[in-house]
């Protein structure tokens, strides 16, 4: 598996209390889950559209988002449901959505990929790649100028980095040093191309580094390592003032999207990967320290399947916006 | 008072920078250099690179950052030095902040001011040359104002600020140096609204930008030789406002369309449908449309010339449609 280990990791000593971890364990099962019911409501249709599941990479959200308060700004891929889920976006709204309802925390406007909190300050749901990275600056900026205490929480995959937008941004965050922590989700495909056919440097904590940015490589696919190194970077940016880089390197275990075929990549690549489920991973340490036994596994999943089987009768139950409502939000305030 | 196109576009700018301490100014060359069409020119100094922020060459990074800025609760004026470059942040223009507060189902509002130099005629050659107001006129969620007179230069900016939408203003290069009279601001002023620049009764000449001094031009001459027409500066390019123009048609059954798009899809033919579509059977001849011809702007001055919309093309236009 030469792609597997990171460059670095950090290891904070590990101080975590038995809530907090379990808490960790069971974001991830939570993501797990709606995820793949998303996907058999996919094969339903009852949802439509690109759905891009996150499968495999719920240590990278879990990890991160643990550390994330509720005043901080988080911005997402179109791979988002889990960091929306964790954010603070009810299953109910989150799935409403994808449902097209009028329910959905985007009023059937966004889907999937569009993702949308004002009240929890989660700014999408970004479905152009590299897009959100100029808006995290801004973002930034916006919260200096206020003088708010928030953070930035900038997500984006391993082909942004290929993007124009990505480099701006990054320069534009050092010159002016703003609180945004850049978290790169690297699962080493920008859709069906391997990284090392796309980036000249794959190392790319290197890239950031280039724009004086400091940066972080853990792995994530544990969550521990994930929680350390996102701990890490919210210490090195509250000392020094200034945005930071985060690379996590994680697998996505299904195929990009519904429509994907999965061809550029082999099934041994793909079963070495899951072998280290950061889930099972959790699961296992947990049995060790003698947090978790069958009898707590059960109950946990007993309280997802009861917040995902109420989401999705609230979701089914809900109704659909209004034919005469098709015009609203073009345009913000009245008059237009 | 009188004074230049350009003074009056900085006398908004230094009103907004005053009134809104969440306002600043943010694009390439703004502060240090004064603007690329020196119409920022003395407000850093006035105001401190705080307000008046320069950036790097990096229009997709400095329009999205003032998208997030304008999430974040600021109201940034974001200087694209020419239109020509808006292309580099095209994808955040429209992706983003024209489609923001829709994708989100109203929760979010992207209020952004887009400051463009827009236009041909100095011999730039085909990449400095471009009118795309037209293009962004196609997109739903944006708000245009192509300031023609005085009067709007030096007020459209505070129009622009009441608005929780992006704004895009752009400011034709044949303008800047114009100088004219500045009325007292009036109450019942709007930017919502087209504006009746000349009145007549024989064509409706409907334009926007620079053109509308050619119209203008050539409305002035024709009067002399008692040719009527009614020249009208459609101001605010989305979403369209055109009442005055059907009510003009009504009175003059004819109508004249001058754009510096190129002909093909510009915003005249959607005006010219508009209009057919609720008065075809009352015009007393075809519309006619006098556009950008078909070709990248030429650098060479007769070429440049041949290419954009004249004042002798306008004239011919208007008189075989009262022939």
């Amino acid at each position: 598996m030469k792609k597997l280990k990171p460059e670095i990791t950090v290891h904070f000593p590990n101080s975590f209390d038995e809530p907090f971890e379990l808490g960790l364990f069971k974001n991830m099962l939570r993501i797990r889950r709606l995820e793949e019911l998303c996907a058999e409501l996919y094969t339903q249709e009852k949802i439509r559209g690109f759905l891009h599941l996150y499968i495999g990479e719920e240590a990278v959200a879990t990890g991160v988002l643990s550390q994330a308060r509720a005043k901080d700004n988080v911005i997402a891929t179109y791979r988002e449901h889990g960091h929306a889920l964790l954010k603070g976006l009810s299953a109910r709204s989150i799935l409403a959505e994808m449902f097209g309802k009028r329910t959905g925390c985007c009023r059937g406007r966004g889907g999937s990929m569009h993702l949308f909190s004002k009240e929890h300050r989660f700014f999408g749901g970004q479905a152009i790649v590299g897009a959100g990275l100029p808006h995290a600056v801004g973002l930034a900026l916006a919260s200096e100028w206020l003088g708010e205490d928030r953070i930035t929480f900038c997500f984006f995959g391993d082909g942004a980095v290929a993007e124009g937008q990505f480099h701006e941004s990054l320069n534009l965050a050092a010159l002016w040093k703003l609180p945004v922590l850049f978290c790169c989700e690297n699962n080493f495909y920008g859709m069906g191309t391997a990284i090392e056919r796309a980036q000249s440097q794959t190392n790319l904590v290197e890239k950031a580094k280039s724009y004086k940015i400091q940066g972080l490589s853990v792995d994530g696919m544990d969550v521990d390592a994930v929680v350390n190194g996102t701990r890490q970077a919210l210490f090195w940016m509250q000392e020094n003032k200034g945005p930071f880089f985060l690379e996590l390197k994680t697998y996505r275990f299904r195929a990009h999207s519904m429509f994907d075929p999965d061809l550029y990549r082999s099934k041994e690549e793909v079963l070495q990967w899951k072998q280290r489920c950061p889930i099972e991973q959790k699961k296992k340490t947990l049995r060790q320290k003698g947090l978790l036994n069958n009898e707590k596994l059960l109950a946990i999943e007993k309280g997802i399947q009861d917040e995902l089987s109420d989401a999705k009768t609230f979701a089914e139950a809900s109704p659909f916006e209004s034919p005469e409502d098709l015009y609203q939000f073009v345009y913000a305030g009245d008059g237009l | 008072m009188r004074i230049s196109y350009r003074e009056a576009l900085k006398l908004g700018l230094r009103e907004a920078l005053t009134k809104n301490p969440n306002t600043f100014l943010i694009g390439e060359d703004v502060g240090a250099y004064g603007g690329s069409y020196a119409v920022s020119k003395g407000l850093l100094k006035e105001f401190g690179p705080h307000r008046v922020r320069d950036t790097p060459l990096s229009e997709a990074g400095f329009v999205g950052a003032g998208i997030g800025a304008a999430l974040g609760g600021l109201h940034p004026i974001v200087e694209i030095m020419t239109i020509n470059f808006s292309l580099l942040a095209l994808d955040q223009i429209i992706n983003s902040a024209a489609f923001m507060h829709h994708m989100s189902g109203g929760q979010l509002a992207v209020p952004l001011i887009l400051r463009m130099t827009t236009g041909a005629g100095r011999q730039l050659g085909a990449q400095h040359s471009n009118s795309f107001e037209g293009w962004f006129a196609h997109i739903p969620g944006l708000i245009i104002f192509a300031p023609s007179s005085i009067e709007d230069a030096r007020y459209s900016l505070e129009f622009a600020l009441r608005e929780q939408n992006p704004v895009l203003m752009v400011e034709h290069a044949q303008l800047l140096n114009d100088e004219d009279e500045l009325p007292e601001k009036n109450t019942s002023y709007s930017l919502f609204s087209s504006n009746i620049r000349k009145t007549g009764d024989q064509i409706t000449v409907v334009s926007f930008g620079a053109n509308v001094k050619k119209c203008l031009a050539v409305a002035d001459k024709l009067e002399k030789q008692n040719l009527s027409l009614e020249v009208i500066d459609l101001r605010i390019l989305r979403p369209l406002q055109l009442e005055l123009v059907f009510e003009s048609v009504k009175k003059t059954h004819r109508l004249l369309l001058v754009d510096e798009g190129w002909l093909t899809g510009n915003l005249s033919a959607e005006i010219g449908i508009r209009v057919a579509e609720k008065f075809f059977d009352s015009l007393k001849c075809p519309i006619l449309r006098i556009g950008k011809k078909e070709v990248p702007v030429p650098y060479s001055k007769h070429l440049e010339d041949l290419t954009l919309p004249q004042e002798e093309g306008i004239e011919l236009a208007a008189r075989e449609m009262l022939k």
